[in-house]
Formats: C-alpha cells, sequence, structure tokens
C-alpha cells in the first residue's frame, strides 16, 4: 500500500489528559498512514500508556481530537474502537485464565460473533495465516507467555483490523520470540494494517519501525524515522541530558563464595506456578550475578526460597547455604539476621507496605539493627534511620510520615534499595531492581549496587532487562522454566547466547 | 427404618436444604463476579419480615414473596452501594449488613412475632408423588420448592453453557482485564449482587411463609452463614451447592432421624449439629489450598475502582 | 460527572476521627426520622433514649456496667481486627468464659477463699481464649475461613450454654427455672460503692485498654500485627510468623471475651443464667470499627453503645419502642462510618463543569 498523505489512517490533534498530581498527555500530536510501522517510544511514565488508552477508548480525553480515516470520532469505549477497526495487545494481557482460548476471544468479539464452538475453525485459520499455531480449546493457563501474546493478536486479527495497538509487545518474549512477532507484523503492514508500536526498547524499534514519535513527560519531544537515528539520540529524547545514559562499570571477579545453591529443586503446588528444576549457581563476595529470564519462569519461585518464604524441610537445609551454612530451612528473619537482604519485584504490598509511614517501612526490615528493645519498638531510633535513608539516597518525600504508596515508583525503590543497603548485608538478593523507574533513579540504583559490590557484598540480580544485566552483572545466566542456564562472566558471552537461554537452549549443568 | 420413615426423611431433606440453596446460589453467583457479600443472614432475615408482614396484611402469599425479594434487593443495593460503589472492604461492609439487617428486621417485626398464618401448602404433582421413595421428596412440595428447582436448572444452564456465564467467570477473575475489554464490570458486578439480595430475600419468605409460616426474631438461625460455607464446600460449582444443600438440610433433621431409630439426645446438642456439620466440611474442604486456588474467583473479595 | 472521587495520596488523620462522628451524627438523624415516621417526638425520644438513663449516679453506673462486657470484647477484637483476622465469634467466646467460669463457681459455693474469684476469672478467661483457639487451629491447619469458623462456633457455644443451663447446671432447688445456684460471694467480683451495682470488672477494663494500646502502638510484636493486617505478603517476606501471630491474636481476643463473659456472671448476674448476653460481641464488633481499633477510640464508642443498651431498655420500658432499636442502630452506625470512610480514601470534588477549565501547564511549549 502507498503511503501517502490521503490515507491518512489516524491523526491526534492535542490531546490532552491530566489525572490527579499529573499531566499524563500535554497536547500530543501524532500521525499514522495506512500501512505503517509507528512507533511510540518514551520512558516509564512519559504518557505512552494513557495515550493508547485513549485512542482504544479505555480513556477519555480532556481535550484534543481524534481523527480516524479523516473523521472526527469520539471513542467512548473499546467495544467502539473494535468496531472501527482498532485493535490492541496489552502489556498485561487481558485474558482470562480459567477460560479457553476461544471463549476469551468470543468473549472479546461479543455475542454477535457467534458462540466459542462457532468461533473455533477461524482462530484455526487466521493463525495459521500468520504462522501463529494456536489450539481454540486449551485453558490459557495452561499456555505459555508467547502463546498468550499470540491470542491476544489473533483475537485483533479475528476483526477486520485497520489499526493495531501492540503496547510493549516484547518485554515478555525472548529474542528468538521477538523475530517471529516481527514478521507477523511485517506480514500485516503489506496488508495494509497500520501498526501502532509500543516500546523502550531502542533496538528494536530501529529494527521494525518506519517512523516514531518520542515522549518525555507528557508531551511529543520529537520525531524522527529510527532507522536514521543513532541510540544515543533516541535516548536523548527520550530522557533528555540526565545521567547515567551510557554509564559503565569496571567487571569485578568476586572473592569467597558467598550464597550456594545447590542441585535445588522444588515442587511448585500451585498449578499457575513453576516447578525448579536442579538450580546450581554460587554468588561470590565483591561480583554481581546476574538472571536473565521472561518472567512466570521461575524468578518468583527462586526469590521465595532465597529469602525464606518458601522454605526446604531441614532434611534438605544444605541445598542453600551461606558462608556454608545450611540456610534452607530458615525463616526470613533469622536469614536476614545471618546478613542477607532482599529487594523483591514488587515495591507495593512486598517489598513496602503501602499504608504504613516511610519511617515504619524503614522498621519492616531493619528490625534486628538495634530498632527494638525489651520487645518494644525504639521510635527514636526508627526515625533517624528513616531519615538517613531518606537523606543518603536521595528519595524524594515530603518527610517520613509519609505513607509509602504516595511516593513514585522510582522514589520507593530507593527507599528500599536504600533500606537495605544500610544493613551493610553480607548477600543481597534484588528483583527487578530498576523496573519502571526513571533514568535518573536507575542510574543512583545501579551506582550503589556496584558500590555495594566493591565493599565486598555478594548481590544477585534477577533481571528481565537484558541491557541491565550486561550493564551491572559480572557473570550471567537465565532461568526458562524453572531450570537455570549455566552461568558465564559477562564478558564472554553475547545478547544472542543469553537469548537462547531465556528460550530454554542449553544443556542442564546439572546433567553435565 | 421402614420406606415411610425414609420417604419422609427424604423430604424433610428438600425442604430444609431449600433456603440453604436458594441463598446459596445468590451468593454463588455473586461470588462468580468477584463479590464476597457476607450480608445473606441479613437479608434473608429483612425478606422474611417482610414477606410475612405483607402477605399477613393483605392475605396474599405471593406478593408476600414478591416483596420479600425486592426487601433482599433493597438491602443488597445498600452493600453495593458501599462495597462496590465506595469500594469499602466486602468483610466489613457485609458483616454491617447482617447486623443491621438483624436489628431492621427485629424492629419492624416486633408487633409481629407469633402471629398465625397459613402459609405455602404441600401441592402433590399427580402420579407422579406416588413414586416410591423419591415421590414424596420431589413431587410434594409446596411451589416455593418446585420454583428453586426451576431456579436452579436456570441458574446451572446460565453459569455452564450460556454467554453470560463467560461474563460472570471473567469479571470475577480479572476485573481489569474484563474493563479493558470494554465489558461493564460495576454493572455486572452490581446485578450479581442484587441478584444474590433478591434470591437471599426469596429464602427468607419460604421461612416465614412455608417452612414456619410466622415471624420470630432471628428465625433464619444462621442459615445465611452456613449457604456461604456452601459456596465454599462447592467449590463454586453450581451442581455441587444443589448437593451441599440438601446435605445440610439432612444435617438439621437429624432429630427426626433420632428419634425414628429410637434415639435420645438433647435437644440443644442435637441443635448443634447443622453448625457442627459446617465446620467439618469447611476444614475437608479447605485444607487443600490448592483446590481453593483452582476454583475461587481470582479477585473474589477485592475492591475493584474502574481503571483510569 | 457531577462529583468525582480522587484518591488521596496521604490519610487524612482529622477524617479519621471525622467519620466515627459523622456516623453517629447521620445514625442520630435516620433515629429522628423514623421517631418522628412512628409518630413520637424526636427531640423526646432521644432525651428518653439518651440522657435519661444517665441523669444520676446511679445511672453512670449502670453505664459503666453495660460497657464492662462490650469494652472488654471490643479491645480484644480490636487486636485480632488489625491483623485482619475476622474474628465474628467473640459472642462465643463471652458465653464459654461465662459457662465455664460458672460450672466452677457453683462447684466452690463453700469455699470462701479469697483464690476463689481469681480461680473462677481465670477459668473464664482460659475458657474463652481456648475456644478462640479452635478457629486459631483450623485456620493455621486446616486454612478454614475463621469468619465462618466463629460463626458457627458462636451457635455451637450458645447451645452449649443452653444445654448446660437446662442440664448439668441447673439449680437442683430452683424450680426448675433454667438457671444455676446463686454463686458465693467469694467467687463474686466485689462492687466498687455501697449504693450502686458498679463492680471491679471496670479496673479490668482500664487494665486491658492499657495493654491493648501498649501492645499495638508500643510493641514490636504488634507492629508486626498490624504489617500482618495491612500487607501479609511484606509479613511473610520480613519473617514474621503468621500463624504465630494468628494464634496471638486469637487467644488474646478469645481471653478477653472470656473475661467478659465470667465477669458478667461473677458480676451483675451472680449466677448462669441462659441469657448472660444481650448480644453483647456482636456490639462489639460495632465498637471495634467505629473505635478505629484504638483503645481509646473504643472506650468512647463503647461508652456510647453502651448507652444505646441502657437507652434502648428505657425506651422499652416508657415509649413502647422495641428493644431491637438498640440493634438496628448498631448496624446504621456500622453502615454510615464505612460510607464515610469515603472521607478518607478519597477527596469528594466538583466535577468538570463547576471548575474553570485551567491549564496549569500552559507556559511549556511542546519540543
Amino acid at each position: 500500500m502507498p503511503h501517502s498523505a490521503s490515507s491518512l489512517r489516524l491523526e491526534l490533534r492535542a490531546i490532552t489528559k491530566r489525572y490527579p498530581g499529573t499531566l499524563a498527555n500535554d497536547r500530543i500530536d501524532l500521525r499514522i498512514s495506512a500501512g505503517e510501522i509507528h512507533a511510540l517510544l518514551g520512558e516509564n511514565g512519559a504518557g505512552k500508556s494513557t495515550l493508547m488508552k485513549i485512542i482504544y477508548g479505555v480513556t477519555a480525553p480532556d481535550s484534543g481530537e481524534v481523527v480516524w480515516q479523516g473523521q472526527r470520532v469520539q471513542v467512548r469505549d473499546p467495544a467502539q474502537a473494535r468496531a472501527l477497526g482498532i485493535g490492541m495487545v496489552f502489556q498485561h494481557f487481558s485474558l482470562f485464565e480459567t477460560l479457553t482460548v476461544a471463549e476469551n476471544i468470543a468473549l472479546a468479539l461479543g455475542r454477535d460473533a457467534g458462540t466459542p464452538k462457532q468461533l473455533e475453525p477461524k482462530i484455526r485459520e487466521v493463525s495459521q495465516r500468520y504462522g501463529m499455531g494456536l489450539e481454540p480449546e486449551r485453558l490459557v493457563h495452561s499456555l505459555s507467555i508467547g502463546e498468550r501474546q499470540r491470542v491476544e493478536i489473533v483475537r485483533c486479527l479475528m476483526q477486520d483490523i485497520r489499526l493495531l495497538i501492540l503496547d510493549e509487545p516484547t518485554s515478555v518474549l525472548t529474542p528468538q520470540e521477538v523475530d517471529e512477532l516481527f514478521v507477523t507484523l511485517r506480514a500485516l503492514a503489506a496488508e495494509g494494517c497500520s501498526i501502532l508500536f509500543i516500546s523502550h526498547k531502542l533496538g528494536e524499534v530501529r529494527a521494525l519501525c518506519d517512523s516514531a514519535t518520542v515522549l518525555r513527560g507528557g508531551r511529543v519531544a520529537g520525531a524522527c524515522v529510527p532507522r536514521e537515528c543513532s541510540d544515543l539520540q533516541l535516548a536523548r529524547l527520550m530522557v533528555g541530558d540526565a545521567e547515567g545514559l551510557e554509564a559503565s562499570y569496571p567487571k569485578a571477579s568476586g572473592g569467597l563464595t558467598r550464597l550456594r545453591v545447590d542441585d535445588l529443586s522444588w515442587h511448585n503446588l500451585d498449578p499457575f506456578g513453576t516447578s525448579l528444576d536442579r538450580l546450581r549457581l554460587e554468588v561470590r563476595s565483591g561480583e554481581i550475578v546476574g538472571i536473565a529470564g521472561v518472567a512466570g519462569n521461575g524468578q518468583d519461585e527462586l526469590l521465595a526460597l532465597l529469602s525464606g518464604e518458601t522454605r526446604l524441610p531441614r532434611g534438605e537445609r544444605e541445598r542453600i547455604t551461606l558462608d556454608q551454612q545450611p540456610i534452607a530451612n530458615l525463616h526470613p528473619d533469622v536469614r536476614r539476621r545471618l546478613g542477607m537482604a532482599f529487594v523483591p519485584a514488587e515495591r507495593l504490598g512486598h517489598g513496602a507496605v503501602p499504608d504504613m509511614s516511610l519511617a515504619d517501612n524503614a522498621l519492616l526490615s531493619s528490625f534486628h539493627q538495634g530498632l527494638v528493645g525489651h520487645g518494644m519498638v525504639r521510635r527514636g531510633r526508627v526515625e533517624a534511620l528513616a531519615e538517613n535513608i531518606v537523606r543518603r539516597f536521595g528519595v524524594k518525600t515530603p518527610d517520613i510520615h509519609t505513607l509509602a504508596r504516595s511516593l513514585s515508583g522510582g522514589n520507593l525503590q530507593k527507599f528500599i534499595l536504600g533500606r537495605e543497603v544500610m544493613q551493610q548485608p553480607t548477600l543481597l538478593v534484588a528483583a527487578h531492581p530498576t523496573w519502571g523507574v526513571d533514568v535518573g533513579a536507575a542510574a543512583t540504583i545501579h551506582r550503589e549496587l556496584i558500590a555495594l559490590r566493591d565493599a565486598g557484598a555478594a548481590i544477585l540480580v534477577i533481571s528481565e532487562d537484558l541491557d541491565e544485566l550486561f550493564q551491572i552483572s559480572d557473570r550471567l545466566g537465565a532461568l526458562c522454566s524453572g531450570r537455570l542456564s549455566p552461568l558465564k562472566a559477562t564478558a564472554h558471552t553475547t545478547l544472542t547466547e543469553v537469548g537462547r537461554w531465556m528460550a530454554g537452549e542449553f544443556d542442564n549443568p546439572a546433567a553435565a | 427404618m421402614d420406606l415411610d420413615l425414609i420417604s419422609n426423611i427424604l423430604y424433610a431433606m428438600v425442604r430444609c436444604g431449600t433456603p440453604l440453596l436458594l441463598v446459596a446460589l445468590g451468593e454463588l453467583v455473586c461470588e462468580k463476579t468477584g463479590v464476597l457479600n457476607l450480608g445473606q443472614e441479613g437479608m434473608m432475615l429483612f425478606g422474611a419480615v417482610i414477606g410475612f408482614i405483607v402477605a399477613f396484611s393483605t392475605g396474599s402469599l405471593w406478593l408476600g414473596v414478591l416483596l420479600a425479594c425486592l426487601a433482599g434487593i433493597l438491602l443488597a443495593a445498600l452493600f453495593a452501594l458501599v462495597a462496590l460503589g465506595c469500594q469499602a472492604n466486602q468483610v466489613a461492609t457485609g458483616l454491617a449488613l447482617t447486623i443491621f439487617g438483624i436489628g431492621l428486621s427485629a424492629f419492624v417485626g416486633s408487633a409481629w412475632v407469633g402471629k398465625p398464618l397459613t402459609g405455602f401448602e404441600p401441592l402433590a404433582i399427580p402420579l407422579l408423588s406416588d413414586i416410591p421413595l423419591i415421590g414424596h421428596m420431589l413431587f410434594n412440595q409446596d411451589v416455593l420448592v418446585y420454583l428453586s428447582f426451576a431456579l436452579f436448572a436456570l441458574i446451572t444452564w446460565a453459569l455452564l453453557k450460556s454467554r453470560l456465564g463467560l461474563i460472570l467467570q471473567a469479571v470475577g477473575e480479572n476485573p481489569n482485564a474484563a474493563s479493558a475489554m470494554g465489558l461493564p464490570v460495576m454493572r455486572v458486578r452490581t446485578l450479581a449482587v442484587l441478584f444474590g439480595g433478591a434470591m437471599a430475600g426469596m429464602a427468607g419468605a419460604y421461612l416465614s411463609l412455608a417452612y414456619t409460616p410466622m415471624w420470630a426474631q432471628n428465625m433464619s438461625a444462621g442459615r445465611g452463614w452456613i449457604a456461604l460455607a456452601l459456596v465454599v464446600f462447592a467449590s463454586w460449582r453450581v451442581l455441587r451447592v444443589l448437593l451441599g444443600a440438601y446435605l445440610f438440610g439432612l444435617a438439621s433433621i437429624l432429630h427426626l432421624v433420632a428419634q425414628g431409630i429410637g434415639i435420645s439426645i438433647p435437644a440443644n446438642l442435637l441443635a448443634m449439629l447443622p453448625y457442627v456439620a459446617t465446620i467439618v466440611v469447611l476444614v475437608l474442604l479447605s485444607r487443600d489450598a490448592v483446590r481453593t486456588r483452582l476454583y475461587a474467583p481470582v479477585s473474589l473479595g477485592q475492591p475493584w475502582r474502574g481503571g483510569h | 460527572m457531577l462529583l468525582t472521587l480522587e484518591p488521596r495520596l496521604q490519610q487524612s488523620r482529622r477524617h479519621l476521627l471525622l467519620s466515627p462522628l459523622l456516623a453517629a451524627l447521620l445514625t442520630l438523624l435516620c433515629g429522628a426520622l423514623l421517631f418522628a415516621a412512628l409518630g413520637h417526638d424526636p427531640l423526646a425520644t432521644f432525651h428518653t433514649l439518651l440522657i435519661e438513663p444517665v441523669q444520676d449516679f446511679y445511672g453512670v453506673s449502670e453505664l459503666l456496667i453495660k460497657a464492662i462486657p462490650i469494652l472488654l470484647c471490643a479491645l480484644g477484637l480490636a487486636v485480632a481486627y488489625q491483623a485482619r483476622i475476622w474474628n465474628i465469634g467473640a459472642e462465643g467466646q463471652l458465653l464459654i468464659g461465662a459457662l465455664a467460669g460458672s460450672a466452677l463457681a457453683i462447684n466452690l459455693l463453700d469455699w470462701d477463699s479469697v483464690l476463689a474469684l481469681p480461680a473462677v476469672i481465670l477459668t473464664g478467661v482460659l475458657a474463652g481464649a481456648l475456644w478462640a483457639a479452635l478457629a486459631a487451629w483450623l485456620r493455621t491447619h486446616f486454612n478454614a475461613n475463621e469468619i465462618l469458623t466463629t460463626i458457627m462456633l458462636n451457635y455451637i457455644a450458645l447451645n452449649l450454654l443452653l444445654y448446660f443451663v437446662h442440664g448439668p447446671l441447673k439449680d437442683p432447688e430452683g424450680f426448675s427455672f433454667p438457671q444455676s445456684a446463686m454463686f458465693a460471694d467469694a467467687s463474686r467480683l466485689p462492687t466498687l460503692f455501697d449504693d450502686v451495682r458498679l463492680h471491679a470488672g471496670f479496673y479490668l477494663v482500664l487494665l486491658a485498654a492499657v495493654a491493648v494500646w501498649v501492645l499495638l502502638s508500643r510493641s514490636f510484636l504488634g507492629f508486626q500485627v498490624r504489617v500482618l493486617g495491612l500487607d501479609s505478603r511484606a509479613a511473610g517476606l520480613m519473617g514474621f510468623r503468621e500463624k504465630r501471630l494468628v494464634w496471638l491474636a486469637l487467644l488474646i481476643s478469645g481471653g478477653l471475651a472470656g473475661l467478659a463473659g465470667v465477669s458478667e456472671v461473677t458480676g451483675p448476674i451472680g449466677q448462669l443464667v441462659p441469657q448472660v448476653s444481650p448480644g453483647y460481641g456482636y456490639a462489639a464488633i460495632t465498637v471495634a470499627f467505629l473505635g478505629r481499633l484504638n483503645p481509646l477510640g473504643i472506650i468512647v464508642a463503647g461508652l456510647l453503645m453502651a448507652l444505646l443498651y441502657l437507652g434502648g431498655e428505657n425506651a422499652q420500658m416508657t415509649l413502647n419502642l422495641p428493644q431491637s432499636l438498640t440493634e438496628l442502630f448498631q448496624g446504621m452506625m456500622l453502615f454510615f462510618l464505612l460510607a464515610c470512610d469515603l472521607l478518607i480514601l478519597y477527596r469528594v470534588r466538583l466535577g468538570s463543569w463547576f471548575r474553570p477549565a485551567t491549564r496549569k501547564h500552559t507556559e511549556h511549549a511542546p519540543a
């Protein structure tokens, strides 16, 4: 299909949307032609998600116009968006695990599209046409993440679709799955379907997209043709002149073994969870070990076993050792007293209690640091500690009596990390330390992790962000379906190799 | 035990199980959408007292049933307003509804305690009611029992076979996703709560107009709570709700059985049986957390606020 | 939309107090409408209900007597509810406390020792705690929902009490009334003044209030209880032992409810009767919430609730209003409280129609 001004599919004019405390979208303009793959780039919190939700009718803009194929429209709800020919694949899938693929699709398409049974042939046909195998009668909870994404895409393609919006679609895929997705998307675009591809990964945008609009702080920071821009140019558009963009840290080799995970298997009783299969892992003092992997491949389970939320029976306590002391049967508080510290993936509701003040949240994990005497809380010391964390880690907050829930993601993460670092742990386990955090805060967090490493602590970082892992880890491995790849020095591996590990292409080191 | 006795026990079992079945079906639909309404006992009592007063004053039992349903809906609407509209804690709101319903029904009904009323009489279905053993049980009941059979069939079909069932399931599993898909989560949940109210009101009317045609303070005697346990017992599956309701019905008429086989146990100790049975059942079914995880609606009891 | 709700980023302390007050006021308002509808003069009715009962020292003493069991139960419930353990079983725990205490007391009719009363009281406390321990055991071992188990245990406790009071514990010389013999003086809580009935249970309440306050607001154990209640996953990550805390909270609330029961039978009643409690254990639920799970707040709310009970009796005698008025008001108050809590979580705003369309960021031009 030719790309010309007359074939303009979607145009946004001065879209503005305000939420309490933030201006999520500030007079945003955007134009997408027929058959164009258009990238919407920006950091977390730049306003990408809000803009998509406005296009898809999930939220209404406060002001501004949406023009669809030359006509001004008001998209009231997703049903109307779908009727117009707009489809959307959410980052957090809107699938129902207890329903089958066909039931999910039938539910989304509406009563007129037919019953799940009637839809099955068409689901098979569409998924095969675009090279995405799917079995309509399977329950969604038995599907892999990649398969679930296919369900979402097929669901959109069941209708006559003119614009497909994908919100961070690659964040849950292995590099190989990403390539397959791109083949599908290109085929779609060649048939004239426009694609709005939301991402913050520059390499992917350059590989796939014809043009890009960059958002920063709710406003359009610029537009460009990604193939003609360098990473640095794009990054500057995305984050302005923030520090830490190109920070690189010297790699370390580590000393004595602190944490040893030896042939750790764990059967998960949760039907929706992952079981772990013979994990072997060592973390030495003065090094950062990174574990890559797509979410849901055993990260949560590994973290729970390391933190002590999940414990092994006494007979298996040697499976995890800290400084040669068996700990796999110990409760988390006992492990903390031995010098371990943890930063979980979820800040609110796991790492911090949303409805407690920062002071109380400081006490939460630092109770063994002399903050409790004769069973009573030493208020003065707790508050001094909280003040200290806020000051040293540059946490932006009115005071330490503010509720944790009212802090921004980046600030709260700095507080939680600060709280754990201040305990001077000998082993720190951190999951997704910079997920959803702005570039400035991410740089602070990385610097603190490196400083802690250089002070002799052993650090294990579990993350989905490969760039981050390559930046700060000294050794790397990946989890896939509850199995762990071999660990290699970061300098001696490549993105492609880690990608293969994430897809499960490695020999189980336990078997070797 | 002779056949007559067994036939009578089965008959009484269904009679006793009917109010439980009605409440539990309503709560099941409600919980399917992710809303936990602990106010069943209160709605039931209010339904019972309103049904009784209306039937007594107008002489029309059916008008009593109808207004009892409306009374249940009214209290359920209160719950929906506070727990769904204001996103208050569902547990606390449900408790408040029960306490309120107990007080309200006692207050409203204080002048009606002990008044006599001719309630729904058994309506034998010709031929069918003569079938040995089950004929008496299934086809010689009052009309509200027949209505409960019909409602059970209707709800079973809706939950298992219809698009509505898919929608309820989806809203209960993941309201955010359902909303993103364009399903009216709030409306679905509100209607489910109101439906639960109507069913509880009807169950109340069954107590005061058919089971024991009279009004007494707190006459539901914990049936609303037992019904809540029943939904857990049934692992949120509708066929098991039926089974459970009649099993509990059986537990509460065990004194009949005891008399039948000539054992004498103090009445107060026998009266404990349904409650003890409830605890035993809860223990047996809850110990397997995996099962609960598989069948319980994922968002059960979680307040949900429309997304941005 | 005319009104919009915006989530507050910080909970407002002012509203934390405002909302129970507002709830009480709205209840009074609804009550006034109700009285008017029933043909009673609202002001006069409120006078009968809320002022007349406490016009003299005798009345105040009666108020405190009513408040004692309610407060003891509510203080215990506060500990459980802080941990989000929904113990609805204070009523049953109270009844079992009364039953067990009485069972000992009527066996000590001839034991004139200073140890008799402590033994009876302790038995009541332990029995209440034991009854709650059943729920704790069912929850920690079998994962059984404590709301349903404690409710069921209430009904079981009531039937047990009825069985014993009609059977084994019935006074043989009581003309077959369902009640036990009167306890010996050595097993009775002493009265504090000569001509009123206020008894030493009053001190027990003060003691319990201080203890609960220290536990919840000052101790690390209380901190763990609160963390468990607000965020059980965080509690798990930090190694706060959920099972131990569940046991602790249920034992404390059960023990205090048992104390409430035994202080009723050893205090104003003096024997075991079927009507030990006119629903004190349920009223305590409302009191605990209305008092914001805070001992001081609970004392205020508990006195209000006791006044409602006292006033309800008075209104029944003088105005022929049903006694169930008390329960109706309880329910209304709890409902209004929950609705008023909206004020804590959200800021109510006039909708955009009423505000000029301002744009804060007009000074920034797009890049």
